[in-house]
């Protein structure tokens, strides 16, 4: 506890490079799921710039989706588990008591790598977390549904038909209506696990337009499905590799110029 | 970051929290509580039951002659009756149920498995007095004619009716063993050369081997426990059944015997005790059969994997 | 030639093993049939039966002359009430159950010791509960013979199979579902009430449908806790005695002499159309649903 309070103290908000203000920051971070061998990760420390795309990304089994998922406690709901480290949201431990996890979810929000939308219509699905919050004024709500749906780029599509099955539309729309369903919350940070792995490219191609847009508002963390991905979006580059983080930096720095050896090898796609 | 973060977004953060809390209290309750209904249910057996072991000595208790109008309290022979009824009946359908559920898990082509099933469904739904009325109507005539037993109401007629009530029972354990059987283990069969009859009878079967087992101790737990149909059609004459030619002469078992009797004792006198002490016993007998079964199903499921 | 011959030899052989294979398939379709026929046996034998006796007045009236003419009104009635109280304790309780099996149980020794408890619970025989039910809620409770008492015990005795049926339905939502509703800032409960628990509801009303019906069918616990031998007469509170159908059967084809036929034929048709009615309700919700499903 008072271990917490005094890096609260002292690292109010990081400077990242010159201009970028950390937004959240990974401290010393390791975990390890039941029975493992090998922790999943092992003293990972990462600055999370606000109004920034991160991007982790290295081969499978590396420790990108636990990591994402240890942002927003997600992974409280697996049994078994044992972790080190902090991660600190502007400041503040994200595992210290008393926290509001529920509260916490919904300003860091989460899209997973298969659209997974909820039974019931569009609407519901994009007013599920915020009626969760206790959100009843219908104008409010259908406020919040027109936006989150323009600013995932799925409004034009949908809008004519939002009492709709959700499982009625494309793979594509469906996640982009995973993407509207977190903003729905307006979100400080959104974590994305490989949200585009099961779509086409021109689906794809209009989430990473969203993303981008996003970020005006938004600290993004994204898991891409591939490097290529991950190079057109990238403010920001972490490398991950068996749990351990390899290298971070700038976007284009990483992915033009890498420091380490594996990185290259990784992004040349000698391995992976 | 204590609540504000929350309620910045309009989460009534206070009013849910205590619903919440209220309510997972109570469904931990409702989950705890079957356990708690079982120790009630000892617990009350007991206390209406145990004074029969302080009124009557215990010699009298297992003596062979049930005559409560006379003070003669002898369970043997209701025990005994329980006994053979119960394991003719496991004996018939054992291998019947067996039989039908490998023929189900194994042989049947689809639209078979979907008459059959339902069918085995419907069985397990049909009240027991049912099966008794027409073990009573249709069955006891037929093994009078044919075996000559004066009534046809006989401990043989009781296990046949007893067989068909434990057969739901028995095939969907012996369906739960063949579907633990590694698929693997039949590919390997097959790929050896060996017909589909040969890996079915040879490898699947003996390694549902434990499934077997408990879907038999099962079916006796449901058997020893069945009380309607069983007095509709045994005769109820309460005599030691010793010799074989007891299966063609009345029998009459422990649930028949309460079922019957209590209606018509004078409540806290010994015979009120005793048909409880019979209950007491029932329980037990049931309760370890059940927790043998039961050790050895999450015993299976826990080295398997699964949850 | 010899090598023809050997080619020979195992041809024959296999023919052999497969007229073995023919025979074993038959002996075992064989046992199947000998299970399922004397099912349709009893089912039709008991329509054909007892379908000429009910007509209207037979369900809707009074028993008259020692239950040898008139209805099976009351009778009729009283099961319905029992089987309603019984969903009314059995429903709630079970649901709990199973929700906390299914959603906040950990793999702990307490959590075994539930297990184990529906287990038995499901493995006492019925004229125990019965005994139970004498005791706790007719003697103990001073609930008297009464569709209280009775409809207390037949809901313990339903118990394990809406918990088990309701568990099986609820492990069958995937769980992504609960990461979704927590990763959108819900609690647990949020998820389980929003989305697990509507999800699971067709595969839960089957197994309390499955559950009740077996009540509805049941006499041995009723026998000392709420059935009346002769009463020609509708209950008017929870407290009060009532016939029952399987009672009833029990008693008109056992206890009074000189019944006629077909009194006793058509008693065991209603009671089997009323159990049989809730089993085609189960499967066809079961069915009907499992279709529909999104996942």
């Amino acid at each position: 506890m008072s271990e917490a309070r005094v890096s609260t103290t002292q690292v109010g908000t990081t400077q990242v490079g010159q201009t970028q203000v950390s937004k959240a920051s990974v401290r010393e971070l390791t975990y390890s799921y039941a029975g493992a061998q090998e922790p999943a990760l092992a003293r990972v420390s990462l600055e999370l710039p606000e109004k920034a795309i991160t991007v982790l990304f290295g081969p499978a089994g590396g420790g990108k989706t636990t990591l994402l998922r240890l942002i927003n406690r997600l992974n409280d709901l697996v049994e078994g588990t044992s972790r080190s480290g902090q991660v600190l949201l502007d400041g503040q431990d994200i595992y210290a008591a008393g926290v509001d996890v529920a509260a916490l979810r919904r300003q860091v929000g989460m899209v997973f790598a298969l659209p997974l939308p909820l039974p019931g219509s569009i609407r519901y699905n994009v007013v599920y977390g915020p009626r969760l919050a206790g959100v009843r004024d219908r104008a409010r709500l259908e406020e919040l549904t027109e936006r989150s749906l323009r600013r995932a780029a799925l409004w034009e599509e949908v809008k004519d038909r939002l009492e709709a099955s959700a499982f009625s539309l494309s793979g594509g729309q469906q996640q982009r209506l995973c993407i509207a369903r977190s903003l729905s919350l307006e979100p400080e940070v959104l974590l994305l696990d490989e949200p585009t792995s099961g779509l086409d490219p021109i689906s794809t191609a209009k989430v990473e337009g969203s993303l981008l847009a996003l970020k005006e508002s938004c600290t993004i963390v994204i898991v891409p499905h591939s490097v290529q991905q991950a190079a057109r979006i990238a403010d920001r580059a972490a490398f991950l590799l068996g749990g351990e983080l390899l290298e971070v930096g700038d976007g284009q720095q990483v992915f033009t110029s890498p420091l380490q050896k594996r990185t290259e090898d990784y992004i040349t796609g000698r391995f992976g | 970051m204590k609540q504000g973060r929350g309620g910045a977004r309009g989460a009534p953060a206070g009013r849910t929290r205590w619903s919440e809390f209220a309510i997972v209290a109570l469904i931990r309750v409702l989950g705890f509580s079957t356990v708690g209904f079982v120790l009630l249910i000892f617990a009350f057996l007991l206390r209406e039951g145990l004074p029969v072991f302080f009124e009557l000595p215990a010699s009298t208790l297992l003596g062979r002659l049930w005559y409560p109008t006379f003070g003669s309290f002898g369970a043997l022979p209701l025990i005994l009756g329980s006994l053979l009824v119960t394991l003719l009946a496991v004996l018939i359908a054992l291998p019947l149920g067996v039989a039908s559920a490998v023929f189900i898990r194994e042989v049947a082509p689809r639209w078979a498995r979907e008459v059959l099933k339902p069918l085995i469904e419907v069985l397990a739904g049909i009240p027991s007095v049912v099966l008794g009325f027409f073990g009573m109507s249709v069955v006891a005539p037929l093994v009078r004619q044919w075996l000559g037993a004066p009534t046809g109401l006989t401990a043989f007629t009781g296990a046949l009716v007893l067989a068909y009530m434990s057969l739901p029972t028995i095939i969907s354990v012996a369906e739960d063993a063949l579907d633990a059987v590694p698929r693997g283990y039949r590919d390997a069969g097959l790929a050896m050369g060996a017909t589909r009859w040969q890996t079915t009878w040879r490898v699947v079967v003996p390694a549902g081997r434990s499934g077997v087992i408990i879907a038999g101790m099962l079916g006796m737990g449901r058997a020893i426990g069945e009380t309607m149909a069983v007095m509709m059609v045994t005769g109820n004459a309460a005599r030691l059944p010793l010799d074989a030619a007891a299966l063609f002469k009345p029998v009459r078992t422990m649930t028949a015997t309460i079922a019957a009797e209590m209606g018509e004792v004078a409540r806290g006198g010994v015979h009120y005790h005793a048909l409880f002490g019979i209950g007491i016993l029932l329980f037990v007998l049931t309760f370890l059969i059940n927790l043998a079964a039961a050790r050895t199903i999450l015993r299976r499921r826990r080295k398997g994997g699964l949850r | 030639m010899s090598g023809q011959d050997a080619r020979h030899g195992q041809r024959r052989r296999r023919a052999g093993r497969l007229w073995v294979q023919r025979l074993g398939f038959l002996l075992l379709g064989l046992a199947a049939v000998v299970v399922v026929a004397p099912i349709l046996v009893v089912v039709v034998g008991i329509v054909a039966r007892g379908i000429g006796t009910v007509d209207w007045e037979f369900l809707s009236a009074m028993p008259r002359a020692g239950m040898k003419e008139g209805g099976i009104l009351p009778a009729i009635v009283g099961t319905l009430l029992l089987t309603l109280g019984t969903a009314l304790v059995a429903v709630p309780v079970g649901v709990g159950g199973a929700v906390y099996l299914a959603e906040y149980a950990r793999d702990t020794a307490f959590t075994r010791a539930i297990r184990l408890a529906i287990v038995n619970l499901a493995g006492i025989p019925s004229i125990v509960y019965g005994l139970f039910g004498l005791g706790m809620f007719v003697l103990f409770l001073r609930f008297g013979t009464s569709i209280l008492a009775g409809s207390l015990t037949l809901a313990i005795m339903t118990l394990p199979v809406v918990i088990s049926t309701s568990e099986e339905a609820l492990r069958a939502v995937p769980t992504e579902f609960r990461t979704v509703a927590a990763s959108l800032g819900g609690t647990r409960w949020q998820g389980v009430r929003t989305v697990v628990l509507p999800q699971a509801l067709p595969g839960i009303i089957t197994g309390v449908l499955l559950g009740l019906l077996r009540a509805a069918g049941e006499t041995a616990p009723i026998l000392f806790t709420v059935a009346a031998f002769y009463l020609p007469q509708l209950p008017r509170s929870p407290l009060d005695q009532t016939m029952a159908l399987p009672y009833h059967l029990y008693v008109i084809s056992t206890q009074v002499p000189g019944m006629p036929a077909g009194v006793q034929n058509g008693t065991a048709f209603v009671l089997l159309a009323l159990v049989l009615l809730l089993n085609f309700a189960a499967a066809w919700i079961r069915r009907h649903f499992r279709r529909r499903r999104p996942w």
